[in-house]
């Protein structure tokens, strides 16, 4: 039952926020920030009690929590949540991301706020919702829900960037791109769903029944790639990532920090717990091509990040060269890369929450986003450059940060199977190395483009970085029980793929 | 011959009827708008009320069948036929002009649909058709001063003509082949493989029934009706009318097996990708909401185009649970725009800037709108979504993959301007305070129908269960 409060509870703290707007200004952002820690407290204290050393030998998914009930009969549809390693750590993810924006949206937001905070909490429950959904036809639902309300955050209180982005274009855009490769999902789906009623004549969607379904070979590999668009936009991978920048930066601060933080891993968490799961040997067959997908995702976001003038653009094609690292090690079938992509991700949101909340207060302070009209703001702004250092820093992959910790272990286990792969990959650490000094040189020293101190940040917005910097040094020295929570998914997800075709895999690589 | 059994399975049919035969005679006695509306309301209440009565139903009427399909038809037109009359109350307040008949024309009209979905013979096909259409043109018409609503009448008199004799000439074809009008005649006197004239024949019936479902290619009167008609009368044409000619089209195709030919079943594909794509092409750059509707209503349709293509049980559910979900829909977004336009002062608020910053001044009634058209959309927790999910499930159940693709990229297609919609009511509120509802919307019949019809819609996308089991009940 807990499991459906984490879900309701957000959904329900909109709602309150909507109303509340008629009492006071601040009341929204109060319950709101109060929802999201309620959301955040659940989940650490469901990681404190829980348990989740290694069954030995058993490689089947055993869930920490679970709750169903029977929703449509007609079609054997359940509400069924679960709750694994995994997904804790991204809940609680959210618990804590959805409460920065909160935060961040303090000052940024000053019209219609409680629509607005009906919008975020929204979004974020509809995450939750996805982490926690065990059942296909529940997990599409919110995979679709949480759509909505990210296009009004973006359509309604986004910026206009240059002229012909709009934000309402942009959103559009968003908008359609996941809408439509999830009603492929939504087609993979059903076939899977039919096949399996005609093997056994029962209707069911619930992803352990699906697992066990015998596809035939033909379809199974259309199937597998309906999922794999679905999730591959979400991402995202190179060919589908043309809604991202948009949509990034023209959304307010709270908004890309969503978007970069959480609803990014979403993407990932489906390859993880639906694509590689349901389609094993589809998925391995599968593997060089998204790898090669994941390489160009690194080096294009990359190379393309360098050439920006909008700050926000930079972070946002930084994210498509993030991801691409996560996405060669979900299909790169070691397990210690598969730990390397969850690091990965965790580190990913923390350092582009810390930018994209950096830039958004940069904004508020100088009211561009465009770095041609910045430089020289080290000596203008107390403390928020050193911030911008440090997260700037995480994101090339610095040791002793997070980031670092995701990288080398994604490298380091790509390198036996596909050693070609995690050697090209490495390219793409000097490119963040560019990437990111160009953003601190051409924002922070450099030529000083105008005059006058501008004032520093309060104490919010130090709680803000301090949180976040403490999470990504804590992560990159001391990963070791993040690891823990998420090694039998790891392991699990390591099996699936046979070592034979890998090495005959990686031997073609090579 | 007719017994007491079929007078109490002809019971709704009737009652609507008589109440038109009431309602008309009070006029000629005396003008009383508020009491017209209230018969008229009171009579199709009492139709639906009786409705049950007729599922136990041993043998049907003459040249009619009530089974399952009929009485759920019957049922979902006369709701939405109710939810018209409750509207056209509002709206007509402000006609000047006789507003009465108007509610004779639509329990006309209502008697026609009833008949239609029931019809079990080709005779009976046409004239419950023509009893349909006929009050529609002077529906479609009513605001004669305007000169586009004059112009809807004669546009629809016309096409709907065209489309008559396209219909009684492919009737021709198929009586001059089997030497029989019933359904179960028609089906019986062909075993062996249709020929060229049975397919002519089945080809010009659906060319005919395409024209009053605006089927692409035959949709070229819809934007220009939707736009002119007064907002009841297009109501009532989006939902009415144009499901019980797709029950009647599902009828035929379910009943005689020339419609089941892979050659017919090709020619309603072709048209079902044609109108799916082209209905939600045509309304990407709309900036008139009756327009835009009208192309989504086209859109709508070629979705549900799969159904006759597939043709099986699953269809009729997929058909019912779709239709089901279209016209709370439909009728949840025109029932805005007819509050809007409420009460009547020439020209319908159509136009798509009347509406933008709707959500500051009128949080719920847009929140009625933004729900139905999140419906319309086919975004989950609202009842849009079901539907489209089962006509996904069909196209994928019956391995059809060019129609899911046209579903898939209708959809894709259709986001665009839905959202353009959906936007315009949250933007910033100009100047200028254009035509607005009433203060007491919320409290008056009508306002309190969108708000039932919008928690409906929410209802049937979070919990739909008990509409699957009815419909299953019913259709299968």
């Amino acid at each position: 039952m807990i499991l459906l409060w984490l879900i309701l509870i957000p959904f329900l703290g909109g709602i309150l926020c909507w109303q509340a707007d008629r009492w006071s200004e601040q009341a929204p952002r109060w319950i709101a920030l109060a929802t999201m820690l309620f959301v955040l407290v659940i989940a650490l204290w469901l990681w404190v009690t829980g348990d989740f050393a290694l069954p030995a030998g058993a490689s089947q998914n055993h869930w920490l929590l679970e709750w169903r009930a029977d929703w449509i009969p007609r079609f054997g549809i359940q509400v069924h949540l679960a709750i694994d390693g995994l997904s804790l750590i991204l809940i609680a993810l959210t618990g804590f991301l959805g409460a920065l924006a909160v935060l961040c949206s303090w000052h940024e937001i000053v019209h219609r706020i409680g629509f607005f905070h009906l919008n975020l909490l929204w979004i974020l429950g509809g995450v939750v919702g996805v982490f926690l959904a065990l059942d296909l036809f529940l997990f599409f639902l919110f995979w679709e829900v949480m759509l909505v309300p990210m296009y009004f955050l973006i359509a309604l209180w986004g910026h206009s960037g240059s002229p012909g982005q709009t934000r309402i274009r942009a959103a559009t855009r968003f908008f359609i791109y996941t809408q439509a490769s999830g009603l492929l999902m939504l087609v993979a789906i059903l076939a899977l769903v039919f096949i399996h009623f005609g093997n056994t004549g029962q209707w069911s969607f619930s992803y352990e029944v699906l697992r066990q379904t015998e596809v035939p070979e033909a379809l199974a590999y259309w199937l597998m790639l309906g999922f794999f668009v679905a999730f591959a936009v979400k991402l995202p991978v190179v060919p589908f990532h043309g809604w991202l920048p948009g949509a990034h930066a023209q959304a307010p601060t709270a908004g890309s920090v969503d978007l970069a933080g959480i609803l990014l891993k979403t993407a990932a968490y489906g390859m993880l717990r639906f694509a590689l799961p349901l389609f094993p040997e589809q998925s391995a067959a599968f593997a060089p091509v998204a790898m090669t997908l994941g390489l160009v995702s690194i080096i294009y976001g990359a190379v393309l990040a360098c050439g920006q003038q909008d700050i926000k653009r930079l972070i946002a094609y930084t994210s498509i060269s993030h991801m691409g690292f996560v996405l060669i090690a979900i299909y790169s079938g070691s397990e210690l890369a598969i730990q390397g992509a969850i690091v990965l991700m965790v580190a990913h949101a923390f350092s582009s929450a810390g930018l994209f909340i950096l830039s958004g207060q940069l904004y508020e302070r100088i009211h561009t986003r465009d770095m041609r009209y910045m430089g020289g703001l080290w000596g203008r702004i107390p403390a928020l450059p050193g911030f911008t250092l440090f997260f700037v820093a995480a994101s090339l992959g610095m040791p002793a940060t997070a980031n670092f910790v995701g990288e080398f272990m994604i490298l380091f286990g790509t390198f036996p199977s596909a050693p070609v792969v995690a050697v090209i990959a490495s390219i793409g650490l000097v490119l963040a190395a560019i990437y990111s000094l160009i953003l601190m040189q051409r924002v922070h020293f450099g030529p000083v483009h105008r005059e006058g101190a501008l004032f520093g940040p309060d104490g919010r917005e130090y709680v803000m970085m301090l949180s976040l910097l403490a999470l990504v040094l804590l992560v990159g020295l001391y990963p070791q029980p993040l690891l823990d929570t998420t090694a039998t998914l790891s392991q699990a997800i390591a099996e699936l793929f046979p070592d034979g075709d890998l090495a005959s895999v990686a031997g073609e690589v090579r | 011959m007719l017994t007491a059994a079929h007078l109490i399975t002809l019971l709704p049919l009737i009652l609507v009827g008589s109440t038109a035969v009431i309602a008309m005679l009070g006029i000629a006695w005396q003008r009383h708008h508020a009491v017209t509306a209230l018969v008229s309301a009171a009579g199709l209440v009492a139709a639906l009320v009786t409705l049950p009565l007729t599922i136990p139903a041993a043998s049907s009427p003459p040249m009619m069948q009530v089974d399952g399909l009929a009485v759920m038809a019957g049922a979902l037109v006369l709701v939405s036929a109710l939810v018209t009359v409750i509207l056209s109350h509002h709206y007509l307040t402000g006609y000047i002009g006789p507003r009465e008949e108007f509610y004779l024309l639509i329990l006309c009209a209502t008697a026609g649909a009833l008949g239609l979905v029931a019809s079990d013979h080709l005779a009976m096909l046409f004239i419950s058709l023509e009893l349909l259409s006929m009050p529609l043109y002077g529906m479609l018409a009513y605001s004669f001063r305007a000169e586009r609503s004059l112009e809807a009448g004669i546009k629809y008199l016309l096409l709907s003509a065209a489309a008559t004799a396209f219909l009684l000439f492919g009737m021709a074809l198929i009586y001059a082949r089997t030497g029989a009008l019933d359904l179960g005649g028609i089906a019986g006197a062909l075993v062996d493989a249709p020929d060229a004239w049975m397919l002519a024949g089945a080809a010009l019936m659906i060319v005919g029934l395409g024209f009053k479902l605006s089927v692409v290619p035959f949709h070229l009167w819809t934007p220009d009706v939707y736009q002119g008609g007064p907002a009841p009368a297009t109501i009532f044409l989006a939902t009415v009318s144009k499901l019980a000619v797709f029950v009647v089209l599902l009828r035929l195709v379910m009943a005689a097996p020339v419609f089941a030919s892979e050659w017919v079943q090709g020619l309603v594909t072709v048209l079902a990708l044609l109108t799916m794509l082209g209905g939600n092409l045509l309304a990407l750059f709309q900036a008139n909401l009756k327009r835009l509707l009208g192309y989504s209503s086209i859109a709508h349709f070629g979705y549900l185009l799969v159904a006759i293509v597939a043709g099986n049980a699953l269809a009729m559910e997929t058909t019912g649970v779709y239709l089901v979900t279209y016209l709370v829909t439909t009728l949840a977004a025109f029932g805005v725009v007819t509050l809007v336009s409420s009460p009547f002062g020439g020209e319908d608020a159509d136009g798509l800037p009347l509406y933008r910053g709707l959500f500051w001044r009128r949080p719920y009634l847009a929140a009625v709108m933004t729900i139905s058209f999140l419906s319309l959309a086919g975004i989950p927790l609202t009842a849009g979504f079901i539907g489209k999910f089962y006509v996904i499930a069909l196209g994928v159940a019956d391995a059809r993959w060019w129609l899911v693709g046209g579903v898939i990229a209708g959809s894709a297609i259709g986001l665009y301007y839905y959202l353009r919609v959906m936007v315009t009511l949250y933007l910033p509120e100009p100047g200028m305070r254009a035509r607005d509802v009433s203060n007491d919307w919320g409290s008056r019949l009508g306002g309190m129908t969108l708000i039932a019809l919008a928690v409906i819609i929410l209802v049937l996308g979070i919990y739909p269960t008990p509409m699957i089991g009815w419909v299953q009940h019913l259709a299968g």
